[in-house]
């Protein structure tokens, strides 16, 4: 372990007092800098930081910006404010626990979070073959809508960071439709938890086939309302276009993925090269631009909803009668959730059942949520086309009913990098339509 | 009254790491061992060993090869990973002399296609060099792979903690790092934090 030595300006001073010992957090290398600063000589250059606490930053995002006028000549991202430790956490919980931490990790595509986990679980356990068709389907369905939801959000914020107030209110109002859906489906509007390894917590309560069709009615003239606000919007085009440009060999060095990839002309879509859950059997497009600026990422985002409406529909043709869960019941979560008077938990009849009538059931009910499934021993990659890019999840077992490690690639996290590629050279106005363009939810990005 | 039902956990079994493998590797694997060979004249020094498992292939390479590894497989036209999905530490206390692993997912878009490479480390030296010249994207990868397990990443301009606060002490994710947290109170009933509970010490 590495240690720091007490003259180590990093390190906090301390004091005892009658309160018990305080820590003085210093400026760290702060002091260094003004020094280095002041013994060059003089010149207009203005060292601004922008957030962590900042209405434009798309969330806790502190960007560390070297001014020369208007222009920024360095830009550097700090992350952290929002480290939660969710990945040494799971390594404390079972395996289906970890669904429930994974969830909150990028909050806004929280459907992605939960299946890039449990396929990662489901090819360790080596039972990728045997999820029911039925949960694939309902799994691609949430996906998409979630897509749909993720867009919106980015299309509300960005065009609040740039002034388009409208679009904001337009964006959140749609997307709460869809939230509405997922509500009715898994019980919450977000960290819902719903997807499981070896399947789904529940299938989909009555009604909510006719939910998603009136969904899928209502959505395409509000996302052409909104669309139609900003597509040819001569301000949105003037902040937009030729803003944060980022060439395809930028974005493989720097390992962008997602819409900022697809901006550059390049098709790269996980859904389409590396089909999970049953992509291959949909019909979709992968839109691309070859503007590679915030501009196109817009467009790119605008008709990647379109898309998954198109998913979404095929989806609820192929949706058949059939389980939800993995037959396996050393696997499968001994749940029937029902609503009650004090909301959603088992149901009586099924507890009934496993309390009244089987010694077994009550045993294997018992040692399954306390203590979990083992998952053989060995690591394995999986990756998922989130709304950002491609999400990975690193997974390692001991053999245990814990995960070992369990680390997740978030495509905010490495497109984030980017931002510096982007915005140096440029105005300042313009780092925060980069940043909009660049979309990261801070919750992927700590962790 | 203690609430705890973690459960003792019983019966711990215990496996063996999974073995290097033998050719034929199968499926597209051996075309990529092929090229790898023809790619990088000292291999045999390199590699230590190729896993197959889970319809996966992990390249066990050398720390002192890694760059070049990479390197190959980044720009010979039969490997052409032109994507680094970054890098994940992995601790073993009980590996005496390769305690830290990290472990990196390389994408090849041209052929649609992955590899992944895995280097260790021993605790008292923990250094394995840097893929920044060779991937970028490494940078902020190996900084927070380097906040949460301390592998210094030799040649990385700027190897400083990017997620814990600048002035932390140690690096959480480390298996001797403890999680730390408070009982749970109930009514009626406390819930030892999970790190104490009777599952995680039996």
């Amino acid at each position: 372990m590495t240690t720091f030595s007490d003259s180590d300006p990093r390190v906090a001073d301390e004091r005892n007092t009658t309160e018990g010992k305080v820590f003085t957090v210093q400026g760290n290398d702060w002091d260094e800098l003004l020094h280095d600063l002041s013994s060059t000589p003089a010149q207009d250059r203005i060292i601004v930081n922008m957030g962590p606490q900042h209405p434009s930053t798309h969330g806790v995002l502190r960007l560390i910006l070297e001014l020369d006028g208007e222009t920024v000549t360095e830009a550097r991202c700090g992350i952290g404010y929002l480290h939660t430790g969710i990945e040494k956490n799971m390594e404390f919980r079972n395996w289906t626990q970890g669904v429930t931490f994974v969830t909150r990790m990028d909050y806004l595509s929280p459907f992605f979070n939960e299946t890039a986990y449990c396929l990662g679980v489901e090819k360790l356990l080596g039972v990728t073959d045997q999820i029911p068709e039925r949960a694939n389907v309902i799994r691609v369905m949430m996906m998409e809508l979630n897509r749909i939801s993720s867009h919106l959000v980015c299309l509300a914020t960005g065009g609040m960071e740039l002034g388009a107030l409208t679009a904001m209110t337009f964006g959140f109002r749609e997307r709460e439709l869809v939230l509405d859906v997922f509500e009715m489906i898994t019980g919450l509007r977000m960290n819902h938890a719903y997807i499981r390894p070896g399947g789904l917590a529940q299938d989909l309560p009555e009604g909510a086939e006719q939910k998603v069709r009136e969904l899928l009615k209502m959505l395409p003239g509000r996302l052409k309302d909104t669309a139609d606000l900003l597509v040819d919007n001569a301000i949105w085009k003037g902040r937009t276009v030729g803003v944060g440009t980022l060439d395809l060999a930028g974005c493989m060095a720097l390992g962008i993925t997602g819409p900022i990839l697809r901006s550059t002309g390049l098709p790269h879509d996980l859904r389409k090269s590396q089909p999970y859950c049953g992509y291959e059997n949909y019909e979709f497009d992968v839109p691309v631009q070859t503007s590679a600026d915030a501009y196109g990422r817009f467009l790119i985002r605008i008709a990647e909803m379109g898309e998954s409406m198109k998913i979404v529909e095929q989806c609820l043709d192929r949706l058949k009668p059939g389980p939800v869960m993995i037959e396996d019941k050393k696997i499968a979560w001994p749940a029937q959730l029902s609503h009650g008077a004090d909301g959603t938990g088992n149901s009586f009849e099924h507890i009934r059942q496993i309390m009244g009538t089987s010694m077994e059931a009550l045993i294997h009910h018992f040692k399954l949520v306390t203590e979990g499934f083992k998952v053989p021993a060995g690591q394995a990659y999986t990756a998922v086309e989130s709304p950002r890019g491609e999400l990975g999840v690193h997974l390692v077992s001991d053999g245990g009913t814990r995960p070992y490690r369990v680390h997740f690639r978030d495509p905010s996290f490495t497109n984030l990098q980017a931002t510096a590629a982007m915005c140096e050279g440029g105005q300042i106005a313009d780092v925060v339509a980069a940043v909009a363009s660049i979309d990261p939810v801070m919750g992927g990005v700590d962790r | 009254m203690n609430g705890d039902t973690s459960g003792y956990g019983g019966l711990v079994v215990k496996s063996e790491p999974i073995a290097a493998a033998d050719r034929p590797f199968g499926g597209a694997f051996d075309s990529i061992a092929d090229a790898i060979e023809a790619a990088l004249p000292n291999h045999a020094q390199a590699i230590k060993g190729i896993v197959i498992d889970r319809d996966q292939m992990t390249i066990q390479v050398k720390r002192e090869h890694l760059v070049e590894v990479a390197q190959a497989l980044r720009d010979d036209a039969a490997l052409r990973f032109e994507m680094c999905l970054g890098v994940s530490g992995v601790h073993f206390p009980e590996q005496v002399g390769a305690e830290l692993h990290a472990h990196y997912p390389l994408l090849s878009i041209t052929h649609n296609r992955r590899v992944f490479l895995e280097v260790t480390a021993p605790d008292a030296d923990p250094v394995i060099p840097s893929l920044i010249s060779v991937y970028p994207t490494n940078d902020w990868h190996e900084r927070e792979t380097y906040d949460f397990f301390g592998i210094i990443f030799s040649g990385h301009p700027h190897l400083t903690r990017i997620q814990m606060p600048d002035d932390w002490m140690g690096h959480p994710q480390r298996k001797d790092y403890p999680l730390g947290g408070i009982p749970v109170e109930f009514k009626g009933a406390q819930i030892d934090p999970p790190d104490q509970r009777r599952s995680y010490n039996k």
